[in-house]
């Protein structure tokens, strides 16, 4: 900075959000919407919402996550819903617990609705200006000063930076100081977290090219469009909104080839993946191509998705390509790839480095350790997409605008959300490389679907002030429909006639020589809800097809579900033993050495979340109960 | 992606000491004590009988039917037990191959292997017991704890770790595979993980847990241990020889009263074979009872003895009663000890090999601990040696891992089961997943990130 501005006072709000990505917009609407005076500062009010990376939203656990974020009352469901070009279900082979939505979206509208809905929101404040530092006095956040000499007090303050954290832009030989996509980096902020005492890490990701699509040859490459069925990441968004298929845009598959990979190599030496140039950790599920094909030298092709950003655009985003070799070898690699042949480069890949707040330095609600009432969230916290960054900057949000308002913290549990699994992840485990969801690190991912997003959350969102009377009305008549016809199906029986087993008989079932009851006969593998009710009385309203689909999953995967329900059970109960906020570790005779640094250092909240820390070990936890136990006993 | 709970878990060990008196008694606590006991119990319905009776039956088998022991079973239902849960108290006939026995079968029927101390802490955190215990209860946790891990390490024999790693291993392949195609479903390079895949899988991995299982129930040399007599005329140093042999491998750990022990403490662990010492209450009785103890009670002893230390005093001349012990032994597998080196010899070497035949002579001084290594090799090479299928030298003993190697069972026929019923494959998986982590808890490995490891290294996935 060449000379800052002069210092003034400037206002104060409930609770700041500093950034204006998926984190920082899910976070302050989640604050204002709880009725909190609500500033958004952003470097930039072209990059609220803004997709730097893939133009898509969802896919497997992250469209989860989009509809439990749409549950609780935040924003990214409604946003996506209303700017896809593209909607297909992934998964749809496999079980319920495991289908998952996923949307393309139009980069530049996506951005422009995010910020029209908050600039229609009444208690928040958008505002253009870079933040340097933040006003913490007796380890109490306080407020925020920016560049212009402003001078904000607020009562919580969350943080939102991204990458745009101490950011490095980097192209082949190429280096320089920038946010992502050449905004503007925040450098002041990191400076003064080190000077504050938190311990931050160093990570790296990246993006592909993107090509003129006027210049792409669609005839040498696959098409993958979207689903003819309607489907939506919102609860609310009726089906009669779906885009017919036909008016939707089309995605295409290609490949790189030996050519390509030949390019690759020769040119490893100005990679600064392997030339030593970039220090950051990446991420292993999302690596660069340079990296796919020096781990993978066996592999004779990769996949190439072409994806559009936008309807009123004919950038292309090249979905596999991510890389931060030099521009001309970029050029090389694309020509080498059919379709791509004569594509003309609009925007070079890049890698791009950013400080991380090391994540154990967080509370499961977000609130840093460190300094009370300021809160991180989003790629800042060392994770990785956009709907993990929105699923945090939701809590963050809820979390500093209950701190305003005085009221108890709110925190999701392993049981509850990917959401909750993500955080606890976070704050017990912390990460080595940007942290994505992925559907393997629930542990109860039968209980953790999409179809049941608004059955696990929306009263949670409700008593959070984030969900509004209508809505929850309707919930609760959806919640009461399928548990009638739970209850129904129970109780009602299938009788053995000619057209039951005439019917068993054309699917190569056993016949029935005795009624059975419906529940029962919906759990033979091929009937399906639709088959049933041919057998039975309709119920006495029509079913909406979202209550068929909860009561086809509750009574066809019954077996599973209870047994995942009781280990849930157990686990509440070890949730629910608190570790007292002091605690000497040091004073703990018998605990490991290691135990003893781990529990230091991550300060877990409860027994449960001791025992998930890598390096305490089961003697450790049978100690810590005791000692736990034996200062209840001491204070009677 | 997986956390073993353990504080509600139902928990059983064996408690009362090893190899003394005529009953034995295993014990359970927690919620699910009368359910797991009734699995196992023919007789009435425990879980309706009234609290604080005791009820005559017998252990069975469940899936044979097979009578394991007759048994007196204690019903205390909470709060007024020792631990504030429901608890069961199984009063067996002694001898340790019938309540390992029961033992196995509780472990195999939803309850947790007890860890060292916890019927105790369990007590105190109910509020059992005062806060002047509270230290006393911390110390014990972390005493046994450091105890009975090394000898649960020592119990774990390096190939049948290995076994277990190659089963995992195999498992995590197909387990990564899933997860692949679930979370990268447009990835074209991977197979379509599909229930035929993983129906084979599980009958492939059940078999090789079964080989295991069978080589635990083949003999009871192999389920229980190397059934060892320690026998000699009086003061020859029998009972040195034991305890030195106890206090080395650290194998049973000193009880503190109203605590339990641990069933792996059953065995002396010597280079890996585990050892159950016959008769060792004989050795232990005072010396005036060992005086009676003469020729007649080593008979006994001999009969049920896989191997005989014939222990003989080397700074005495050889006695009748010697000679006497000799030829009884003569038909056993044995190991002739001549102990007492450190005191001038009187029995010629050369003279005993040949009252002996082929049979290993080791000399030993118990008390300076001479030759013991000599003979704990012996032991080791006379007990491998014996078993000539290479695949049997992969034992399985331990209770806790046959345990674990029934519930991996089970979770496998839930795999099947599952595909029987026209279960999709992720659904399948989380009894796959179960299997695998049930073969973790015995050898101890981390599940921690293992899978996402394994994900990210065998495909190349992007998005």
């Amino acid at each position: 900075m060449i000379s800052e501005g002069k210092p003034y006072q400037a206002g104060a709000y409930d609770v700041i959000v500093v950034g204006a990505g998926h984190a920082g917009s899910e976070a302050a609407l989640a604050a204002a919407r709880m009725g909190n005076k609500t500033l958004l500062m952003t470097i930039s009010l072209e990059m609220v919402a803004f997709m730097p990376c893939n133009p898509s939203v969802g896919g497997p656990a992250k469209g989860i996550v989009v509809r439990e974020i749409d549950a609780l009352g935040g924003e990214m469901g409604h946003n996506i819903d209303k700017t896809y070009v593209q909607m297909r279900m992934l998964n749809t082979g496999k079980g319920p617990a495991v289908r998952a939505l996923r949307a393309q979206a139009d980069k530049h509208a996506y951005h422009e609705e995010m910020k029209h809905t908050m600039e229609k929101e009444p208690n928040l404040t958008l505002r253009q200006g870079v933040v340097t530092g933040l006003i913490v006095e007796d380890g109490v956040c306080q407020g925020v000063i920016t560049s212009t000499g402003a001078h904000y007090a607020a009562k919580s303050v969350v943080l939102t930076a991204g990458t745009a954290s101490r950011g490095k832009i980097i192209i082949g030989e190429l280096m320089y100081s920038s946010g992502p996509n050449n905004s503007q980096p925040s450098i002041e902020l990191s400076e003064n977290l080190e000077e504050l005492g938190f311990d931050l890490e160093r990570f790296k990701t990246g993006t592909p090219p993107r090509v003129d699509g006027g210049t792409i040859d669609y005839d040498e490459t696959e098409e993958q469009p979207g689903d003819v069925e309607p489907n939506h990441f919102s609860f609310e968004t009726p089906d009669e909104a779906y885009i017919d298929v036909k008016n939707q845009l089309s995605c295409w598959l290609t490949y790189t080839n030996e050519h390509t990979h030949d390019i690759i190599r020769e040119n490893l030496e100005r990679a600064p993946m392997f030339s030593g140039v970039i220090e950051g950790v990446g991420p292993r599920y999302c690596p660069s191509i340079e990296d796919k094909i020096v781990r993978f030298a066996d592999k004779s092709r990769h996949q190439l998705f072409l994806e559009p950003e936008g309807r009123r655009t004919d950038e292309w985003y090249v979905q596999g390509l991510s890389t931060s070799m030099p521009e001309e070898i970029q050029q090389k690699i694309l020509h080498s790839i059919k379709g791509l042949e004569h594509a003309e480069l609009m925007r070079p890949g890049y890698a791009i480095e950013y400080d991380v707040v090391a994540p154990y330095q967080l509370r499961n609600t977000l609130e840093t350790k460190l300094v009370k009432n300021l809160f991180t969230a989003g790629q800042m916290n060392g994770t990785s997409g956009y709907e993990e960054a929105a699923g945090q900057g939701l809590i963050a949000g809820i979390n500093a605008g209950r701190r305003a308002l005085g009221e108890e913290a709110f925190t999701l549990k392993r049981s509850d959300a990917y959401i909750g699994v993500m955080i606890d992840d976070l704050v017990t485990k912390g990460t080595k490389e940007p942290y994505r969801l992925l559907t393997s690190r629930a542990e109860y991912r039968l209980i953790l679907r999409h179809d049941n997003a608004d059955l696990r959350l929306t009263a949670m969102g409700h008593d959070l002030g984030l969900i509004d009377e209508d809505r929850f009305s309707q919930f609760e008549t959806k919640q009461a429909a399928i548990l009638a016809e739970l209850q129904r199906l129970s109780s009602v029986r299938v009788k053995p006639n000619e057209t039951v087993n005439n019917w068993l008989a054309e699917h190569d079932d056993a016949p029935l020589k005795d009624g059975v009851l419906a529940s029962d006969f919906l759990r033979r593998p091929e009937v399906t809800y639709a088959d049933l009710v041919k057998f039975i009385d309709a119920p006495a309203e029509d079913l909406d097809h979202r209550v068929v689909e909860q009561v086809e999953i509750e009574l066809k995967y019954a077996g599973y579900i209870k047994k995942a329900e009781e280990k849930i059970a157990k686990l509440k109960r070890m949730e629910a033993k608190a570790i007292p906020a002091h605690i000497d570790y040091e004073a703990i005779e018998g605990l490991a050495t290691e135990g003893r640094q781990k529990l230091i250092k991550i300060q877990p909240e409860t027994l449960a979340q001791a025992s998930r820390i890598s390096g305490v070990n089961p003697a450790d936890i049978a100690i810590l109960s005791v000692y736990i136990e034996q200062g209840k006993v001491a204070r009677v | 992606m997986s956390q073993t709970i353990t504080e509600f878990d139902t928990i059983a060990a064996i408690s009362t000491p090893p190899g003394e008196g005529a009953i034995s008694i295993v014990r359970l606590s927690g919620e699910e004590a009368l359910a797991t006991a009734e699995r196992v119990f023919k007789g009435r319905d425990l879980t309706q009988v009234a609290s604080h009776t005791i009820n005559y039956g017998h252990i069975v088998e469940p899936s044979s039917g097979e009578e394991v022991d007759e048994v007196m079973v204690s019903v205390m239902k909470a709060p007024k037990t020792f631990t504030r849960e429901d608890v069961i108290e199984i009063n067996c006939h002694g001898g340790i191959v019938a309540t390992n026995r029961i033992l196995q079968l509780l472990l195999s029927n939803g309850a947790r292997l007890a860890e060292p101390g916890e019927f105790t802490k369990r007590a105190f955190l109910n509020g059992r017991i005062d806060l002047s215990q509270a230290e006393a209860v911390m110390d014990l946790i972390r005493a046994k704890t450091d105890k009975s891990m090394k000898v649960a390490l020592n119990q774990l024999d390096g190939n049948l770790a290995g076994l277990i790693r190659n089963l995992r291993q195999d498992i995590l392949d197909v387990l990564a595979q899933v997860e692949v195609n679930i979370d990268y479903p447009e990835y074209d390079d991977v197979e379509t993980m599909t229930t035929r895949l993983l129906l084979e899988k599980a009958r492939d991995v059940k078999s090789r847990i079964a080989e295991l299982l069978s080589t635990a129930q083949q003999g009871k040399v192999l389920r229980e241990g190397l059934a060892t007599a320690i026998v000699g005329r009086p003061n020859v140093g029998k009972s040195s020889l034991l305890n030195h042999l106890l206090h080395e491998d650290k194998a049973i750990v000193t009880d503190v009263a109203g605590t339990t022990r641990d069933v792996i403490e059953e065995y002396v662990n010597v280079k890996g074979v585990p050892l159950k010492l016959v008769d060792t209450a004989g050795i232990h009785e005072t010396d005036d009872k060992v005086e009676k103890i003469g020729v007649e009670r080593s008979k006994q002893a001999l009969e049920a003895a896989d191997l005989v230390m014939l222990v003989i005093n080397g700074s005495e001349p050889l006695t009748a009663e010697d000679r006497q012990l000799i030829d009884l032994t003569a038909d056993s597998k044995r190991i002739v000890i001549v102990n007492k080196t450190d005191l001038p010899q009187q029995v010629t070497l050369p003279e005993l090999q040949t009252l002996i035949g082929d049979d290993a002579i080791i000399s030993t001084a118990v008390v300076t601990s001479a030759g013991m290594d000599q003979l704990e090799d012996k032991i080791a090479e006379l007990f491998f040696g014996g078993i000539e299928n290479s695949q049997t030298t992969v034992m399985v003993t331990n209770a806790r891992h046959i345990g674990l190697l029934n519930q991996a069972t089970q979770a496998l026929d839930d795999v099947m089961t599952g595909i029987a019923a026209g279960m999709p494959v992720d659904l399948v998986q989380i009894d796959m997943t179960r299997a695998w982590d049930l073969l973790g808890e015995i050898t101890g490995d981390s599940v921690q990130d293992e899978l996402l490891t394994q994900l990210f290294s065998q495909f190349c996935l992007g998005k």
